[in-house]
């Protein structure tokens, strides 16, 4: 650590400043030791395989098995699909209802707002069992909630058991996630709105600019960069996510294997479950593949989104 | 302020979209508490209407109370979750003054270093967390649990704080300085009680992840022991799968406590989100 630097500017000159090193010691320390080393160890376990109780250094073998044997194959690429879509979805509706909604909550002299934000942001602080759970309830055809429900709208010919269908239950979990998480972007994006200065919207009324267009054409593009960052904690949160697909259908994430995402992948080659034996060192392979794509997209909003949308400082 | 004059249709029509979704925000939650008072005949009967003196019952608290051991995995949870807060808190704290209030070399690389942790997430590296904590016998201890947890709230307290850190004047601390205190003295007695504010955004965003975790304590802590209410919750849900009473009530006590708390405190996280600590 660099705790032996000069002094700098007025201050007298100690030769080492001490108290750096230990107010930075234990943050550093417990960071490193249970975040960042952790972090490679599970890259390096990758790279080795379990012979004859000993690990050997087997190089991309591990990735060649995950991409290639029918066996492991078949379910990374199937969770790999199922997690982009899951992705897309909230991209296309949970962080355009949030953008709405903090719009609406915006606008001037509306009231009762606090208590819109407070409630909408209720899901968000709740815990994936108790989402999945209320949801799986509220959907079950036993209860006949939501069937009921849809009765009101005339719409109940419409109702199947989704979470039990292959080609509706990724959609339906998707969204019930979208439900919980849409008060993050709301409430970011509400942030960005409040802190427009009002002589930039005074300008754009002057000049006849007012409601959907000057959300168009005025706030829309200043909130951009809350938007890039909107987005990549939606992509982050979705290739890392677990929780909501194993409370809900639990870690063979059915029907058929119709809702496997990475995070469910992950955990039941690490465990192993029912026939399959865990492996650990398969599971570090899927962690490092998550780890790259999570990177990537990391990489993809450092360097061209947010160095093109340059922030406005007012 | 702005001066577009609202018409009447549209104020109606924000308040129509917004009520709507405050609707569908709370329903779930709503219906599961109030189904959880119920007996089973009003459960399936009724949903959707509130307990009468017909329907209401407790059977399922009671078999909640009577089954599952709650109350120690609520105390497990608590725990776990206190004792990282405190941990994040003061470690991180330390380290945002370090960042912001001394020059050294290194710092801004120490800065990006500690920001890693935002963006990648901890879980994937499980698989040599559980190695590490087999190695050093800590599977199946709250402090496994408390290790992690720290390690992973750090990243964000330590951006947020030290954004905070650089607002406190100098002149105090250098007056500070001046009378002689010690960088301890400045640091735990002029500069913490001037950022309590942020301190209880960052408690608030530290908290609720750790309380709902269900990844880590099913790796880590699995045992009847060390089960956090998160992961009793759970399996208590598992078990009970055709026992809706028991179900609702079980999701309804998991759910109080969260609620009641963020009644409490959502005025700090929401201020703490909309005054740009998380940008």
């Amino acid at each position: 650590m660099d705790t032996e630097t000069m002094a700098a500017e007025t201050r007298a000159k100690r030769p080492i400043r001490w108290h750096v090193g230990v107010f930075l010691a234990p943050a550093v320390l417990v960071y490193t030791a249970f975040m960042i080393l952790p972090l490679f160890g599970t890259l390096q376990l990758s790279l080795f395989r379990n012979i004859e109780q000993s690990q050997v250094f087997v190089g991309f073998s591990n990735f060649r098995t995950l991409f290639g044997d029918p066996n492991w194959s078949v379910n990374f690429w199937n969770a790999l699909r199922n997690n982009v879509w899951f992705f897309i979805i909230h991209m296309l509706v949970q962080n355009p209802i949030g953008i709405l909604l903090a719009a609406l909550l915006s606008s001037p002299k509306l009231r009762f707002t606090a208590f819109y934000r407070t409630a909408i942001f209720v899901p968000t602080i709740l815990s994936f069992v108790i989402v999945g759970f209320a949801w799986k309830l509220i959907l079950s055809p036993i209860w006949g909630v939501a069937p009921h429900l849809m009765d009101f709208v005339g719409l109940k010919s419409f109702f199947t058991p989704w979470l039990g269908k292959e080609q509706y239950a990724l959609t339906a979990l998707s969204l019930v996630s979208v439900w919980q998480f849409v008060g993050i972007p709301m409430m970011l994006i509400y942030a960005a709105l409040l802190s427009i200065p009002d002589e930039v919207i005074e300008a754009a009324e002057c000049d006849g600019v007012t409601g959907m267009a000057q959300f168009w054409k005025i706030k829309l593009p200043l909130i951009l960069p809350s938007i890039g960052i909107i987005s990549i904690l939606t992509f982050v949160g979705n290739f890392n996510a677990f929780d909501l697909i194993y409370t809900a259908q639990g870690a063979l994430a059915g029907p058929n294997y119709s809702t496997d995402i990475l995070g469910t992948f992950l955990y039941r080659a690490f465990f192993g479950f029912q026939l399959q034996v865990g492996d650990p060192n398969m599971g570090a392979a899927i962690a490092t593949i998550m780890f790259l794509i999570i990177l990537a997209g990391v990489c993809v909003y450092l360097f061209l989104v947010q160095t093109r949308l340059r922030r406005y400082q007012f | 302020m702005s001066t577009a004059t609202r018409s009447l249709p549209r104020t109606i029509g924000a308040h129509a979209i917004l009520i709507t979704y405050t609707v569908i925000a709370l329903f779930p939650v709503i219906l599961v508490v109030m189904n959880s008072f119920k007996s089973r005949a009003g459960i399936f009967g009724a949903p959707l209407t509130p307990p009468t003196p017909k329907t209401f019952d407790l059977i399922g608290y009671a078999t909640v109370f009577g089954q599952g051991d709650f109350f120690h995995y609520f105390q497990n949870s608590l725990v776990v979750t206190v004792a990282s807060l405190f941990f994040v808190l003061l470690f991180g704290a330390m380290a945002a003054f370090a960042l912001s209030e001394y020059r050294f070399r290194g710092n801004t690389l120490m800065g990006l270093y500690l920001a890693l942790g935002i963006m990648i997430p901890i879980r994937l590296g499980t698989v040599a967390i559980l190695q590490l904590m087999v190695a050093s016998g800590l599977v199946n201890t709250l402090t496994a649990l408390i290790l992690v947890y720290t390690a992973q709230g750090l990243p964000l307290a330590i951006f947020i704080l030290s954004e905070f850190m650089k607002q406190v004047s100098n002149d105090l601390k250098n007056a500070g300085r001046i009378d002689g205190l010690s960088e301890y003295t400045i640091f735990f007695r002029l500069v913490l009680p001037l950022v309590r504010p942020a301190m209880a955004t960052v408690a608030v965003f530290t908290m609720i992840p750790i309380w709902n975790d269900l990844w880590f304590p099913l790796i880590l802590a699995p045992s009847e022991e060390t089960k956090t209410v998160t992961l009793g919750a759970q399996l208590f849900l598992g078990q009970f799968v055709t026992n809706w009473n028991a179900i609702l009530a079980a999701l309804s006590l998991a759910i109080l406590p969260v609620l009641i708390l963020y009644v409490i405190f959502s005025r700090q996280l929401i201020r703490g989100i909309t005054s740009g600590a998380v940008k």
